[in-house]
């Protein structure tokens, strides 16, 4: 339970545990013994339910009861009473494994594989909870067999609810009942159940609640996390929503076959040079997807005369839900008409099946169209002109806009038809932010509440993405990095995430207006490198970054400078499909692991990882924030002769191995960090075939 | 009474270590104490029953135990003294109450029958904190056994407005409180935080710098309590409730030149703590307080039968006619009885209502000393005060009436459920402190008034009341209605200790203080209760008493 300190244990507690474990240790062999031989007789289980009484975590026991059930229950099939009393027996082991501990998983899974079953009265199990429940209200354990329990028993809803309110009534401080709360009404605000339609009027009840809980007490973290979910609620529109493209809706897009070409009428931020004979096609919707593909997804042009399109998934662990998708259309080797646009039309969800990965439908069917424009392409050309591409200072000049650009951050939200109803719940939401701002703003005037902060933060963003999703105007943008400044040094063990959410914002108000975001373009001085062109620099260098965002807005960046700064990871940057200058160094990266995004940048020819702290840390932590740390392992795609390559062991790099393999790059900086000895460079050359430069050397051709 | 009393077979033995006179709480308390110690006890009321003052009584008996103790009874008769080496001293009833005024307004529900089933408290309103001492009392003596309590349901301040908003009194109350602002609830909440810190510093005394930071200053701890409040910016809202429906304050603490007792803020932040540590001590007390099942007149009558486990003899129906005196040294000696039976001990405790008319001394000392009394009043209704609950405290605090209201009004209202009145009724306590009877009466008028509706005449037409059953929205009916002033006085006499009365409060602390500090005077070695009393077995009681 909560709150009780622990005592040093006395001599006599001692003699006492010791006791305890010799009469574990046989009962263990005795358990273990019956086990293997399969013996399943009343004797053998009376040792199991002892040792389970003093020992309810044994994983091993409770499944040797399942065995035990299973194997009584086929010899006594047509009798009802002995299944019965088989049946019960289960119970009763499992209630007297839970006196000994209610938070033991084994005993309560082993109860509700019991109740599974079908053939027990559930009658008792209301009042057993009630017990649970009352010896800690806050046991999850107990909630979650809770639930299991009432939908065995079809308890309505209604009435599990006004528990959950009763429970929160005695004692607002339970997370458990607040997540029950929050589990209940999304199920019927989805189903718009009776009385809890429309979802606005349910969820203003919910505030007023919370409100209470929040006010009462602001150090109780309980009802925050609760608002957290309601703030969800109010914000996230359910259905998924297509937020940009690359090419943007209305741009005229111009691929250039030639580097040298200038020309200062073409705008850099729809200049586009392919090596390949393809353009990305990339589309970014509001949360993660899945169903992309050519038939949620028509393309009308063309360019695109190889029949079907494959849409590939942006993500990072493999899996078939992503953000951000992205295809690739050809555009034939025919030379076609220079002087001719051809146009391009993109329909998004008139067919079903892009499905949120919470269930939602895409249903806002919408379409962007681009226009396309072929330079000649002269092959000869491609094989020179490539020198290294210098991050010095001095080649950056400061991009001058002409006075007509079209705006490459354009959102799409506009082009989303916005129904009545859609109308009116928005009106609802802004009050609703509106309201919760100027009620914590003045629990903040009364009293220092880190929560509080944070969550007047979260709301403030909520307010200015809401407001105008389309300029994105970020009018709380100063309020909001001045609250999380006062929470790095509030709540120093948590300011790497406070870092991380100022990083986020400080990237929404550059990209908020072209006229910020034209702060931090730059042309790149040497133009002679082939892949440059005419195409432009972002520079977001310098900006104590931790964190990658707005990515939305930076789909068009071919060549971005991120740093000095303090990213440790780069999650988001695998959007940026055209990106194929990057330069990382001087952060805070600390494995190869972090770098992952890099491997689905097929562009990318120049990086700069210099002077990061990859191979400084023994233990790869990056790892365990993945989502699964499997994720890695699954491109074991490697031949046996890959192993070991002269004199270097593959296994011991096989991180970088992971991320550069497929990549083309041709010049690599990665001085500065511990791993980068004679040996790992030796290995980057054998393994990055295309590298001319590594750490500013040209490399000698083979 | 006295004639039966002649009837009684004469007391064996005659000597006795102390002998009890009056079953109050006070001497109650001191009898079970005294007994549990190994002293021989003589335990004598006058009355046919147990509780004296703190009794619980039919609605007859209580009208005429009223009356019979508001007008100076005859002078006793005045003992002869007979050749022995002490004289008697005349034992004097001394009028406790006045300004007795009982009304029935409905003789038709309120008859012979229906009166027998009211236990109604002479005392009240009276409550106890489950985190009270005598809670911790009654558990270690071992008299839990003989008594039940039940939780008292809610408590609730009267405003401005005639409504009754219920005292945000615990985090869970404040949590769903529905007349308290967000921000109120924030500051009571913080406010409470901050008083709890302070005890828990406190606790543990010394030491760091950190702690003391959360520590109230030996400044504001001197201060008026009503300035410390003001100081941490509470709003008169918030204020009220915590000064006179936690804190319990009698006066208006706003008011320093009418207020007679300012309370100082370590008192207020004591009694906060009290009320604090009494929500949810007891799994079935929801709020603070408690009510003893049949009434307070329970709680005397079990510590009656803890001290009658440990050998006291109780004699009820045996009035005491005078007090021995020895005659060389003029110290106590001993009792006689109205049956004219003589009996000694080395100790006497007497109850407040009477007096010793010592030969020598001019007057009684108690008289010019009054300074303050205590109106009660007790209403029955058909109806609850409020349709949800029946069992609930009422705070009026000053100037919530009137703007001459100086004092708080205390209110008490309990249902049949606590077996004090039959089924369906209510019984409704009120106090206030008071200077005179007018100004008392006209205080509890006005909070009767406020909730209730007492019929203009005595003798209503029996119409009257069954049509003002017909809406909800109307105030309760009074159907019976008591009001009474009592004093409020504490005698010391040589060698013959006086109990305390009755006080304005509303729990026993000030009361059971006295009563200890009295019992640890006349016996400065023994403890109260020691440690070996542990609960016996109920076979024991069949002893505990000559009641018949």
């Amino acid at each position: 339970m909560h709150g009780q300190p622990r005592k040093a244990p006395k001599p006599e507690d001692e003699a006492a545990s010791a006791a305890k474990a010799e009469k574990l240790r046989n009962l263990q062999s005795q358990f273990l013994c019956f086990h293997r031989n399969n013996i399943y007789s009343k004797e053998a289980l009376e040792v199991n339910a002892k040792l389970l009484e003093i020992n309810p975590e044994h994983y091993t026991a409770w499944n040797y009861r399942k065995l035990a059930v299973e194997h009584r229950l086929t010899q006594s099939e047509s009798d009802p009473d002995s299944v019965n009393s088989i049946l019960n027996e289960e119970l009763k082991v499992v209630e007297s494994a839970l006196r000994q501990n209610f938070k033991s998983y084994g005993a309560w899974h082993h109860r509700k594989w019991v109740l599974s079953k079908g053939q027990s009265s559930l009658d008792h199990e209301l009042r057993l909870l009630d017990r649970f429940q009352k010896a800690d209200s806050r046991n999850f354990h107990a909630w979650n067999y809770r639930r299991f329990v009432a939908s065995l028993l079809n308890i309505s809803e209604v009435d599990e609810l006004q528990y959950t309110t009763d429970m929160i009534n005695k004692n607002f401080s339970n997370y458990s009942a607040w997540h029950n709360r929050s589990v209940l009404l999304s199920n019927m605000l989805k189903r718009k159940a009776q009385g809890f339609f429309p979802k606005e009027k349910v969820l203003n009840e919910e505030y007023e609640l919370v409100h209470q809980a929040l006010f009462t007490d602001p150090d109780d973290q309980s009802g925050w996390f609760y608002h957290l979910w309601l703030l969800e609620q109010t914000v996230k529109a359910d259905a998924p929503l297509l937020v940009s493209s690359w090419p943007a809706h209305d741009s005229n897009l111009i691929l250039l076959g030639d580097s040298c070409l200038e020309d200062s009428a073409l705008s850099p931020f729809n200049t586009f040079h392919s090596e390949l004979g393809t353009i990305p096609l990339v589309v970014y919707f509001n949360k993660a997807v899945e169903g992309v593909n050519s038939s949620t997804i028509s393309v009308e042009s063309v360019l695109n005369m190889k029949g079907e399109l494959t849409w590939k998934p942006l993500s990072t662990n493999n899996s078939q839900t992503a953000q951000v998708w992205v295809t690739y259309l050809n555009y034939p080797d025919i030379k076609l008409h220079s002087s001719e646009f051809y146009p391009v039309e993109v329909s998004v969800g008139h067919t079903q099946g892009i499905i949120s990965s919470n269930g939602f439908h895409y249903s806002h069917p919408s379409r962007f169209a681009f226009k396309v424009f072929v330079r000649p392409f002269e092959k000869d050309l491609a094989g020179h002109g490539v020198e290294m591409v210098s991050w010095r200072e001095d080649n950056f000049l400061l991009y001058e806009s002409h006075s007509q650009e079209s705006n490459p951050i354009l959102s799409l939200d506009q082009l989303n038809i916005k129904d009545d109803q859609e109308e009116s719940s928005s009106k609802w939401r802004a009050e609703t932010i509106a309201n919760e701002i100027a009620l914590f703003r003045e629990l903040l005037s009364e009293i220092n509440c880190k929560i509080g902060k944070l969550t007047l933060a979260r709301l403030l963003i909520a307010h200015d993405m809401m407001m105008s999703p389309i300029a994105n105007k970020m009018v709380h943008s100063e309020e909001v990095i001045e609250l999380y400044s006062d929470l790095m040094m509030l709540d120093s063990p948590h300011s790497q995430y406070y870092k991380d959410e100022c990083s986020l914002v400080l990237l929404q108000q550059i990209t908020s207006n072209m006229e910020s975001l034209l702060r931090y373009c730059f042309r790149h001085g040497d133009r002679t490198s082939s892949f440059l062109g005419n195409s432009i620099c972002l520079r977001l260098n310098n900006l104590s970054l931790s964190r990658v965002g707005s990515v939305e807005k930076l789909l068009w960046v071919q060549m971005l400078d991120l740093s000095h700064n303090e990213l440790r990871s780069i999650e988001g940057l695998e959007a940026m499909q055209l990106l194929s200058c990057l330069n990382l160094s001087n952060n805070k990266l600390s494995s190869f692991t972090a770098l992952g995004p890099l491997r689905l940048l097929k562009s990318l020819k120049v990086l700069d990882i210099a002077c990061n702290e990859i191979g400084s840390h023994s233990i790869d932590t990056t790892r365990y924030l993945c989502s699964s740390p499997l994720s890695h392992t699954e491109e074991i795609g490697w031949s046996h002769d890959e192993m070991v390559t002269g004199d270097i062991n593959l296994a011991n790099y096989w991180e970088a191995f992971l991320i550069f393999k497929d990549l083309n790059l041709t010049q690599l900086d990665i001085v500065g960090n511990a791993i980068a000895d004679e040996k790992f460079k030796s290995f980057l050359v054998k393994i990055v075939p295309t590298l001319k430069w590594l750490d500013g050397q040209q490399l000698q051709l083979h | 009474m006295s004639e039966d009393a002649s009837s009684y077979p004469p007391i064996d033995p005659t000597n006795f270590d102390l002998i009890v006179l009056g079953t109050g709480l006070p001497e109650s308390v001191i009898a079970a104490a005294a007994s549990a110690n190994g002293k021989t006890v003589l335990h004598l009321d006058p009355n046919p029953f147990y509780g004296s003052n703190y009794t619980s009584l039919s609605l007859q008996d209580l009208s005429s135990f009223l009356i019979s103790h508001s007008a100076p009874p005859p002078s006793p008769p005045s003992a002869p003294s007979d050749g022995h080496d002490f004289t008697p001293a005349a034992l004097a009833a001394r009028p406790l109450f006045s300004h007795v005024e009982i009304s029935s307004f409905a003789p038709d529900v309120l008859g012979e029958e229906h009166s027998r089933k009211f236990n109604v408290d002479l005392c009240g309103p009276r409550v106890l904190f489950c985190a009270d001492k005598s809670i911790d009392l009654i558990l270690k003596s071992g008299t839990s056994q003989y008594v039940e309590f039940k939780g008292v349901d809610a408590s609730f301040v009267y405003n401005e407005n005639g409504k009754l908003t219920s005292v945000p009194d615990s985090r869970a109350a404040i949590f769903k409180d529905k007349s308290l602002g967000l921000t109120e609830k924030n500051q009571l909440m913080r406010f409470f935080k901050l008083v709890q810190q302070h005890l828990e510093d406190d606790g543990e005394e010394g030491g760091e710098n950190e702690s003391r930071n959360s520590r109230i200053s030996e400044q504001d701890l001197e201060s008026p309590f009503v300035e410390f409040l003001n100081k941490m910016r509470l709003p008169p809202k918030i204020k009220s409730i915590i000064l006179y429906a936690i804190a319990m304050a009698d006066c208006d603490q706003d008011n320093v030149e009418v207020c007679e007792d300012v309370l100082k803020t370590k008192d207020g932040i004591d009694r906060l703590a009290l009320y604090n540590s009494s929500v949810g001590r007891f799994p079935n007390a929801l709020g603070a307080f408690m009510y003893p099942l049949y009434g307070h007149g329970e709680l005397p009558q079990a510590f009656c039968r803890r001290a009658a486990v440990k050998g006291c003899i109780h004699v009820l129906r045996m009035p005491v006619i005078a007090v021995l005196m020895d005659k060389s040294t003029g110290h106590y000696k001993g009792v006689r009885l109205s049956s004219g039976q003589d009996l000694f001990s080395h100790q006497l405790i007497l109850d407040p209502s009477f007096m010793v008319q010592l030969p020598l001394a001019s007057s009684p000392p108690g008289l010019g000393s009054i300074k303050r009394r205590v109106a009660r009043g007790i209403c029955i209704t058909k109806r609850s005060l409020r349709s949800e609950t029946s069992n609930f405290l009422v705070v009026y605090p000053p100037r919530s009436l009137f703007p001459e209201q100086v004092t708080s009004i205390r209110a008490l209202q309990i249902g049949s459920d606590l077996a004090v009145c039959p089924l369906g009724m209510f019984v409704i306590y009120f106090s206030t402190l008071c200077h005179d009877a007018n100004q008392g009466e006209k205080l509890l008028n006005a909070a009767m008034d406020s909730l209730l509706t007492v019929p203009e005449s005595a003798h209503p037409e029996s119409s009257t009341t069954v049509h003002s059953e017909n809406s909800a929205e109307e105030k309760p009916t009074v159907l019976w209605k008591a009001l009474y002033i009592q004093e409020l006085t504490m005698d010391h006499f040589e060698s013959i200790s006086s109990t305390p009365m009755p006080d304005g409060n509303l729990n026993y602390n000030n009361i059971l203080h006295a009563t200890l500090k009295l019992f640890q005077k006349m016996y400065p070695l023994e403890e109260v209760f020691p440690e070996t009393a542990s609960p016996e077995n109920p076979e024991d009681d069949n002893e505990f008493s000559l009641e018949s």
